[in-house]
């Protein structure tokens, strides 16, 4: 399990800037990915999930911090200078595939986009690769001449994820990609995604906003909160033995079947605005178990139990 | 396996059905229809009119001239005697291919500009300054002042039309282009290595197609009339070539005598300006709603 890791981050900052007020998005966020694992990274809405997933493709800028791909740093400050070649073995699954499609583009040719811009493939090729990737993900081969608004919301992600796929990428990352799907649905991609990295060898970073989504794919889930990550762990776990107050109060609030309502029984209060960096704890107004410190000192990511990392004052000893 | 098989069936069915819903909303829009014909009947009487009367559109003759409509003068005759049904027939080419060519090259350069300024943000305040300024004149005081300074000629009504429709087609453009760099499948096709100009050709041209062929039919009726006006005001295709515009100013002179030299070639600019509003007021309704003309 302990493969070499292809993906290192480490105190990746993102700050935007809107109305010239600065929203710390990231705030220091470090994990690793490694070769043939899929990283669970959960967090509630604006956590700051989807900027990190953004950043390592290049759609964003970090701030500040550093990113290693496959062995090569990548100055993540200056946006798109990914060489080419790291590039393309990195890829992205949008959350949404009515929206990540051209509506005006055929199938086979949102499949084959990455193969015309990258080039070098003749037509036969092309068409070749692009029915063998209908197939991966369980589409008719027959099927590519269509357009996205022929197919179903499932059909349209299958799509999403064969471009992906297309230039045989090592490490996808996936935006809470059954989010705008019904939950057949869901369990049919998550299953895909599953098959396809057995097959193909694959690493995922697995976006989701809860924790029930990313327990059948995850081997390790990270927990963010507020722009930072609060708990790390081997899935098993964390799913049984969670640290951080945050993640067992996340934890309490999955097996009801009204989740929202069940969690704003167990964490109360709003999420801080990011916009002025609180000091102490970002979790402490909404933490059951705040202690004077926790308003003052900001706790540090550390690992409390061997492969388990946790950011709270409680755990500040091994344990 | 059977279940997807049945599954399937319906599947495809909607799908067939779901492809050609553009023309199948075309098909079953008044208005379209009515415009469509209006238009097909006027091109080809511009285009295949001409060689069945078989008469020479300049050709006088003293002894026939102001007849009224008859069996020999279908549409009458004007003051020298030529044939208004040959000249009406003729102008249409004239009258219809300026209108083509300012909708074609206002559709070019608009599109251009427009998705210049729309994409590339930074170039945007200075663009899209420069097609205020310009849009600040009316077209049709524009296109008198730079005709004034072409001179009478059927090219330089193209230009001057031209330039007064390239601003208004710029804006329009640069609005679709707005809304659609926000689209995420740009963002998709970045991650898959894709540069600006693929994804102006691929995703962002045909993205925007819809207002901007709206906006043409538009403005090739306005082009039309416009060829009507500034022939009114003299600076139109100069005679004796015909064309509807000319047709109609030559016989403002004797409008209460020969009425028919002018009713024909008005009704054929207000029939052409009919159908192509017509044709463009069911495009909009089927490509796209939202969009609100401006003049
Ligand atoms: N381009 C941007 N400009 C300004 N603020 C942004 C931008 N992108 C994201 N943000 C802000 O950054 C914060 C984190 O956004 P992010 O999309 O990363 O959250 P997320 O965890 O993916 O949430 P969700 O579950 O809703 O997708 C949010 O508060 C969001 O409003
Ligand atoms: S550091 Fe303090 S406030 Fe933050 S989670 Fe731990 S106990 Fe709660
Ligand atoms: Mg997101």
């Amino acid at each position: 399990m302990s493969a070499a890791p292809i993906v290192v981050v480490r105190d990746l900052v993102k700050t935007f800037v809107a109305r010239g007020a600065a929203l710390r998005a990231v705030d220091g966020v470090s994990f690793d990915v490694r070769q043939g694992e899929t990283l669970g990274l959960v967090g509630e809405s604006g956590s700051g999930k989807s900027t990190t997933g953004r950043i390592l493709v290049g759609l964003e800028a970090a701030t500040s911090g550093s990113i290693n791909l496959f062995g090569q740093e990548i100055s993540s400050v200056r946006g798109r200078v990914t060489p080419a070649a790291v590039r393309r073995r990195l890829q992205f699954v949008f959350q949404d595939p009515q929206n990540s499609l051209n509506p005006r583009m055929r199938a086979q040719d949102a499949i084959a986009e990455p193969l015309d811009v990258t080039g070098g493939w003749s037509r036969i090729a092309r068409d070749d690769r692009v029915r063998e990737l209908l197939e991966m993900v369980g589409l008719p081969r027959s099927c590519g001449d269509r357009f996205p608004h022929e197919f179903s919301g499932g059909q349209r992600q299958r799509i999403g994820i064969a471009r992906a796929l297309a230039l045989k990428p090592d490490f996808v990352i996936c935006d809470e990609p059954v989010s705008s799907l019904d939950v057949s649905m869901q369990a049919q991609i998550v299953n895909l995604l599953l098959d396809l990295q057995e097959r193909l060898g694959l690493s995922y970073l697995f976006i989701a906003h809860d924790l029930a989504v990313v327990r059948s794919i995850s081997t390790r889930v990270a927990v963010m909160y507020a722009g930072g990550i609060v708990e790390l762990a081997p899935k098993r776990e964390l799913y049984t033995s969670p640290r951080h107050p945050y993640t067992q109060a996340l934890l309490a609030a999955v097996p009801r079947i009204t989740s929202n309502r069940a969690r704003a029984a167990v964490i109360t209060g709003e999420l801080p605005s990011q916009i002025d960096t609180v000091p102490g704890c970002t979790f402490h107004p909404r933490c059951p178990f705040a202690l004077e410190r926790c308003r003052i000192e900001k706790p540090k990511l550390r690992e409390i139990a061997p492969g388990h990392l946790a950011a709270c004052h409680l755990h500040e000893t091994p344990a | 396996m059977t279940e997807v098989v049945l599954a399937a069936a319906p599947t495809q069915m909607l799908a067939e059905r779901r492809r050609f819903r553009v023309l199948r909303k075309l098909a079953a829009h008044r208005s379209f229809k009515i415009g469509l014909v209006l238009v097909a009947i006027l091109v080809l009487c511009a285009i295949i009119g001409p060689m069945l009367t078989g008469i020479d559109p300049t050709a006088m003759s003293i002894r026939s001239r102001f007849k009224p409509p008859s069996a020999r003068f279908p549409f009458g005759s004007d003051q020298y005697g030529r044939d208004i049904l040959t000249r009406v027939l003729y102008g249409g080419r004239l009258s219809l291919s300026i209108g083509l060519s300012v909708a074609l090259i206002s559709g070019v350069f608009g599109a251009a500009i427009g998705v210049t300024a729309g994409y590339f943000r930074a170039l945007d305040p200075y663009v899209m300054r420069l097609m205020d300024a310009l849009m600040a004149f009316p077209a049709i005081l524009l296109a008198i002042g730079i005709g004034a300074a072409l001179g009478a000629q059927a090219s330089s009504i193209v230009v001057a039309l031209s330039v007064a429709y390239v601003p208004r087609t710029a804006r329009i453009v640069r609005a679709s282009v707005l809304v659609i760099r926000e689209m995420e499948y740009l963002q998709a096709a970045r991650v898959s290595g894709a540069g600006d100009l693929h994804i102006i050709v691929k995703h962002v041209l045909p993205n925007c197609l819809g207002p901007l062929i709206v906006q043409l039919t538009f403005i090739f009726a306005y082009a039309i009339l416009a060829e009507a006006a500034l022939s009114f005001l003299g600076i139109g295709p100069p005679p004796p070539a015909p064309s509807w515009g000319n047709i109609i100013a030559e016989g403002r002179d004797y409008s209460v005598e020969a009425w028919w030299v002018m009713l024909f070639p008005g009704l054929a600019v207000s029939l052409a300006a009919l159908g192509m509003n017509l044709l463009g007021d069911g495009l909009r309704d089927v490509l796209d709603p939202r969009l609100k003309i401006e003049t």
